[in-house]
């Protein structure tokens, strides 16, 4: 196993006329992680993965996938790589099943389609022509394609995008599967809940550049709270005295307390609030410690204005 | 193929293990979708096979236009054959391969280890087998409705020879529509452009009937090239087409280097 990363892209640029899509961006991507690729509509993410896939040429940086040069090795790189595009890519009037037969055929040690059909609950619809699929049912034929291969890696472009929440939660697991087995999984995404449930590595750009990288426990790690309901109009400010150095408290609304705290909350900081309380007569309920959710960390790095 | 191993109500995937299959697998599979697709289309059956068929049996059965001297399927029958090359290699690819690339189709394939020319490839195999079984059944019906081809070895190496320069310069044609036009256009134009040849081609009015200024400029167009080279060989029993043969090997040069310079992939 080479420690070398899936992808890595450097200084990349792409303009579309006078439409800067991306704008210097740098990420890398490690074999057998899942990394989720987040940003705003429009923040460049389809572009970054379409140039990864060697559909689109940079206008500068570098790019290296697998260690191949997604255009110039496109021959070696092809059979390597698994794709699921944003939309369609299926041809409308072809039969499901007939359809994953035929790209199953592409490779040389496919899964089986049938196998696959059933696992991706779409046995019932594999003579059901595509455009007749629901919205559903289409993106998880376009996933099953994306995989039949055998990928090293696997580009998904918003796997998840008009799912019911059963399907929502087989796509997490069949991607949770392909990790274990040893696949490298980019996916783009705008839900939160898909980074914060799969991804090892989260990206976020905006604007064509790298915002912010990390774990999601990095991300949102840097701040912890702790929230607890009690009568209303308990003194604050006596409560604050008896907290380290650092930390804030108040109430809002009436009787739900939050108290904040640069760094995680730690047990000195419970011990600190629950011996107030209880020097205080007060049954504090419902008291739970939360860090801060992705999306929190995603609004606060890229605003909260509406994107085209 | 590999199964997926149930785990205890955990699925194990299996390990990667890529790998490209060899190119003519790749490409009889893809030739087999678009195949299956094409027959199950509705419209492209009525295309292909439905109106040549009816324009033979209704145009021979009824003095409703003078062909002049000889028999009326005598004429007829190598007009068809041509129609129905047209229809396959220009109208039916355009409109398919004008939709692929709308829906993504093309794109998709792109990201496959079937490269472009394993696609062409894929398309000419299915375009020929296609003509194979229209050419076969004009045939059958011509011969029942009475059709006497002029015919030795050399006459049918010769109409061979037409057809396939014919599919060839059409085929160009329809991948130069279908890869710069918006599908919808493509789909419009084509049919238009099926109607305007099938009028002014030879096909069910003689190229003779046009006049004199007229029929050297028919004659150069594809259409007219095909359904004159056809009549030539078969009804007048002439030999080797040269110019219609020329005029086709032009136009599928044209159509194809335009086609590879133009193509849009998505």
């Amino acid at each position: 196993m080479t420690t070398e990363p899936a992808v890595e892209i450097s200084g990349l640029v792409k303009n579309y006329g006078p439409t800067t899509a991306l704008a210097g961006l740098s990420m890398r991507a490690e074999r057998g992680q899942v990394t989720a690729v987040l940003g705003p509509n429009g923040a460049g993410k389809t572009t970054t993965v379409e140039i990864c896939e060697g559909y689109r040429r940079a206008d500068a940086g570098t790019v290296r996938v697998l260690g191949l040069d997604p255009v110039r090795d496109a021959k070696a790189l092809r059979p390597r790589i698994g794709v699921m595009l944003q939309s369609g890519g299926i041809p409308t009037s072809a039969k499901a099943g007939d359809y994953l037969r035929v790209i199953a055929r592409f490779y040389a040690q496919p899964i089986d389609p049938g196998l696959l059909l059933a696992k991706l609950g779409l046995t019932e619809s594999a003579r059901t022509q595509f455009r007749r699929l629901s919205g559903g049912q289409q993106q998880r034929l376009s996933l099953a394609a994306a995989i039949i291969g055998r990928p090293d890696l696997v580009f998904l472009d918003e796997p998840t995008a008009g799912l019911d929440p059963q399907a929502r939660h087989a796509t997490w697991d069949l991607i949770s599967g392909l990790r274990a087995a040893g696949s490298t999984i980019i996916l783009t995404t705008h839900y939160l809940e898909d980074a914060e449930r799969l991804a090892d590595h989260v990206v976020i750009v905006d604007h064509g550049r790298l915002v912010t990288e990390g774990t999601p426990a990095e991300l949102t790690g840097t701040q912890g709270q702790l929230r607890f309901r009690a009568e209303p109009g308990l003194d604050t400010a006596s409560l604050l005295a008896a907290l380290p150095p650092g930390s804030a408290a108040k109430e809002s609304p009436a009787g739900a307390y939050l108290i904040e705290l640069a760094g995680s909350v730690d047990p000195q900081l419970l011990a600190a609030v629950t011996a107030w309380c209880a020097d205080q007569g007060v049954l504090a309920q419902s008291l739970r410690i939360e860090s801060r959710t992705l999306e929190d960390v995603f609004l606060e790095l890229t605003g909260r204005e509406l994107r085209p | 193929m590999t199964e997926i191993v149930e785990g205890q109500g955990s699925t194990d995937w299996p390990a990667p293990a890529p790998g490209a299959a060899p190119v003519p697998r790749m490409v009889a599979a893809q030739a087999g979708l678009e195949l299956r697709t094409l027959l199950r289309n509705g419209e492209q059956l009525l295309l292909t096979l439905i109106i040549p068929v009816l324009l033979l049996v209704v145009f021979s059965s009824e003095a409703l236009i003078s062909f002049g001297r000889g028999s009326r399927i005598n004429f007829l029958a190598p007009g068809i054959l041509a129609l129905a090359v047209m229809s396959t290699s220009f109208t039916s690819l355009a409109i398919g391969t004008g939709f692929e690339r709308r829906y993504g189709v093309l794109k998709r394939l792109g990201a496959t280890p079937l490269s472009r020319s394993g696609l062409i490839a894929a398309k000419a195999v299915t375009v020929g087998v296609v003509e194979i079984g229209q050419v076969v059944v004009i045939v059958a019906v011509s011969l029942a409705l009475g059709w006497a081809p002029h015919l030795t070895a050399a006459s049918v190496v010769w109409a061979l020879l037409v057809l396939a320069a014919g599919s060839a310069a059409f085929s160009g044609l329809a991948m130069l529509m279908a890869g710069t036009l918006r599908a919808e256009a493509t789909l419009a134009a084509a049919n238009l452009v099926y109607l305007v040849l099938l009028g002014i081609g030879g096909v069910i009015f003689p190229l003779t009937r046009f006049p004199a200024g007229m029929r050297p400029v028919l004659r150069l167009l594809p259409s007219g090239a095909m359904s004159d080279g056809l009549h030539s060989v078969l009804q007048a029993g002439a030999g080797l087409p040269g110019r219609d043969l020329l005029v086709l090997a032009l136009w599928a040069i044209a159509g194809i280097s335009l086609a590879a310079r133009t193509f849009r992939w998505e």
